[in-house]
């Protein structure tokens, strides 16, 4: 044999490993999600129907498959609740979305302009809340805005407020858990497409003309674009199915589709509606997923 | 040689010597400018005066500050030191962006996410350009460096010599009264170098705009330059036109960096009228003319241009009454190079020192080409070679 027949195998091996990955892992549950979406519910175990069950022959299957049907999705349609839940989740991620990017942005651009030496202090100090577990933070969250929580008790000793202020169960205080889980993964890619920027471009906008402020929304700005798309559907994305934050630091007056299908599957027992409503909100967030891609692609041909 | 400065190797003071033009101040005068970088002094006490029109290169090797002048011309940099005046008023309080001073950089600096039209219209459209009149100053432009039929491209979509082009016309666009170019050619292949050489002197020609460049291609700088200053550890040594450079090196430093140059040191032992005797060790006595100013020093190096360096199979006939004037060593080639247009010979002396020598290859079929291992001499007359005291 060959040397190069002896590393062409691993070689090939390592080709196929991530598909087979995505394959076993991605495309055989959303399989069973998707076929658990055109079934009805049973009071049963499982509790939905058609069971599809080999063993009893080609005739049933072929049976159960006609009691497929898109029921769910026509009531994912008409129902109110739905529609409304994908609307709220939008709005949470756009408007989180924004905030983020607001507060990232400066704190990517001030990273990127650090000394050397001091980025990589600054790029430690963003991926440090990483490594306590994200739920414990999120209770911490808890903790602090309680009745007689650190904020109010800050407050109160000022004198900035007459009484405890309602902070927990609240939109505010949702947006605050989620920019703060988010941030780094905003920071993270603009800082990346601001670090490499050719600081010569900035002196060449300042020679022609230009100052430091038409500069920046001439030159650094425009180019940090691809960062600003990567990281802000980086964050749009899961903020979309976010189902833990929501829970924990909002009212419940009005629901995210995350708790939504949380309630259809665990409250109800509905697990048809409950996969009918995940399968749509895949669909809804593939194309902003094709979009990350291709900046994705277009960042790695810019960096050849 | 009006700006020999006094400079030694260890870096003492030098004398700053701007020239006094009392009748037409010149365009650009740096005035014993300095920048210190932590302990590094980049640029160093430096003056210099510069007339409108002039091309002239600042030469050096890296690191020995002549980018730090340049990016002070610009206003990158502010100096320590000194002032820097342009058309008679110190520009150290104009920011980069309001300096009539424009830049072309090494690696072009071109935005990337702008077309060739846009960046040629950058520095336009911030100077209030009214649409029209930029369109027809881009268009000028697109012309003036040939990149007609560009304009939409993306700097990605062009080469690197397309690319030189658009970097020069973005930085004469504005109509500088000075254009900097920080190592103009650096990126570019020697063929295409070389038309571009001849391509920026025309511009400079028509535009009459004062042209001061950086390099470290001393070629480069001889062939464009009306001027050239040499830089060394942040001083400049020497400032004189490409001939005087390479003919009358102040320095030994100089003679060096500037061209290939054969050196004997050795000991001044007669003067007769402007002719000197040096005895040196590797090639004996030779006769050298002196030259303004006089040699005041002991210890000398005699130094000839390898082309200057004649090669013969016996000792030249020379004219009645001449003979003495000529220095002539005996030796052996040891090497032979063939580079086309010249081969240079190394010819070891009979004190075992080595000489080079350089002859235009003016004959296609030289049946007489000298071997290695041939006895030759090598001789020079005294006007020839000259005397470098440091």
């Amino acid at each position: 044999m060959s040397a190069r027949r002896i590393f062409a195998r691993p070689a090939r091996f390592a080709a196929i490993a991530p598909y087979l990955w995505m394959v076993l892992f991605f495309l055989v549950p959303f399989g069973f999600v998707l076929k658990i979406s055109l079934s009805q519910t049973a009071i049963a175990q499982p509790p939905y129907t058609p069971v599809f069950d080999l063993a009893e022959g080609w005739q049933a299957f072929t049976a159960a498959l006609s009691q497929l049907s898109f029921e769910n999705f026509k009531l994912l349609i008409s129902d109110n609740l739905y529609i409304l839940s994908y609307l709220r989740s939008l709005v949470v991620a756009v408007t989180s979305t924004l905030i983020l990017l607001l507060i990232g942005y400066p704190i990517a651009y001030g990273m990127a302009r650090l000394p050397q030496r001091w980025q990589g202090v600054a790029m430690t100090l963003v991926i440090v809340p990483f490594w306590t577990s994200f739920l414990i933070r999120i209770y911490a969250w808890i903790n602090i805005l309680q009745h007689d929580g650190l904020l109010n008790k800050i407050l109160l000793t000022l004198h900035i407020v007459p009484a405890p202020v309602v902070w927990l169960s609240t939109d505010s205080a949702m947006y605050l858990g989620i920019v703060y889980s988010y941030l780094p993964f905003m920071i993270l890619p603009l800082y990346a497409t601001l670090a490499k920027m050719d600081t010569s471009l900035l002196e060449a906008a300042n020679d022609l003309g230009a100052s430091p402020r038409e500069a920046f929304w001439l030159v650094t700005f425009p180019l940090s674009l691809p960062g600003v798309g990567a990281g802000a559907l980086l964050c749009f994305i899961p903020i979309v199915g976010e189902f833990v934050i929501p829970d924990l630091l909002a009212g419940s007056d009005s629901l995210m589709i995350g708790q939504t299908l949380w309630l259809e599957f665990f409250t109800n027992k509905d697990w048809p509606v409950a996969s009918a409503a995940a399968v749509a909100l895949l669909v809804l967030l593939v194309p902003p997923l094709l979009l990350y891609d291709r900046l994705q692609r277009r960042q790695l041909e810019g960096g050849r | 040689m009006a700006e020999d400065a006094e400079i030694d190797e260890h870096g003492a003071a030098a004398r700053p010597a701007p020239q006094s033009f009392a009748a037409d101040m010149p365009l650009l005068r740096i005035e014993g400018v300095a920048k210190t970088f932590g302990t590094f002094r980049a640029v160093d006490t430096l003056s210099l005066d510069i007339r409108a029109g002039e091309f002239f290169a600042l030469l050096g090797p890296s690191g020995c500050g002549k980018t730090t002048l340049l990016r002070m011309l610009a206003g990158f940099e502010t100096p320590d030191e000194g002032r820097i005046l342009l058309d008679g008023k110190d520009i150290a309080p104009v920011l980069p962006h309001e300096r009539p001073v424009n830049m072309m950089f090494q690696n072009y600096a071109l935005f990337p996410h702008l077309s060739v039209y846009d960046n040629i219209a950058f520095g336009l459209k911030r100077a209030g350009m009214a649409r029209a009149e930029i369109a027809a100053r881009v268009a000028e432009m697109v012309a003036l460096v040939k990149l007609e039929g560009m304009e939409k491209r993306k700097p990605d979509q062009l080469s690197g010599g397309q690319r030189q082009r658009v970097a020069l016309a973005r930085s004469l666009a504005r109509r500088p009264q000075v254009l900097l170019l920080d190592e103009p050619l650096a990126a570019l292949d020697k063929k295409l170098r070389e038309s571009t050489q001849a391509e920026l002197m025309e511009l400079q020609r028509r535009l009459g705009t004062t042209f001061i460049i950086v390099t470290h291609d001393q070629e480069e700088a001889m062939t464009m330059a009306g001027r050239i200053g040499v830089m060394d550890a942040g001083r400049l040594v020497q400032v004189e036109t490409p001939r005087h450079l390479y003919e009358a090196p102040a320095t030994r430093w100089i003679a060096e960096f500037v061209g290939d140059i054969n050196l004997f040191e050795g000991r001044l032992t007669a003067r007769e009228h402007s002719r000197l005797t040096v005895t040196t060790a590797g090639a004996g006595a030779l006769m050298v003319s002196e030259l303004w100013p006089p040699v005041t020093k002991d210890v000398v190096n005699v130094a000839i241009r390898p082309e200057k360096v004649k090669l013969s199979r016996r000792a030249p006939a020379v004219g009645e009454g001449a003979a003495h004037t000529i220095n002539r060593l005996d030796g052996v080639i040891t090497d032979v190079n063939y580079l086309g247009g010249l081969t240079t010979y190394k010819v070891k002396l009979e004190s075992g020192a080595m000489i080079r020598a350089s002859a235009a290859n003016t004959a296609r079929l030289d049946v007489d080409a000298y071997l290695a291992g041939q006895r030759v001499v090598a001789w020079f007359t005294p006007d020839d070679c000259l005397v470098l005291e440091q």
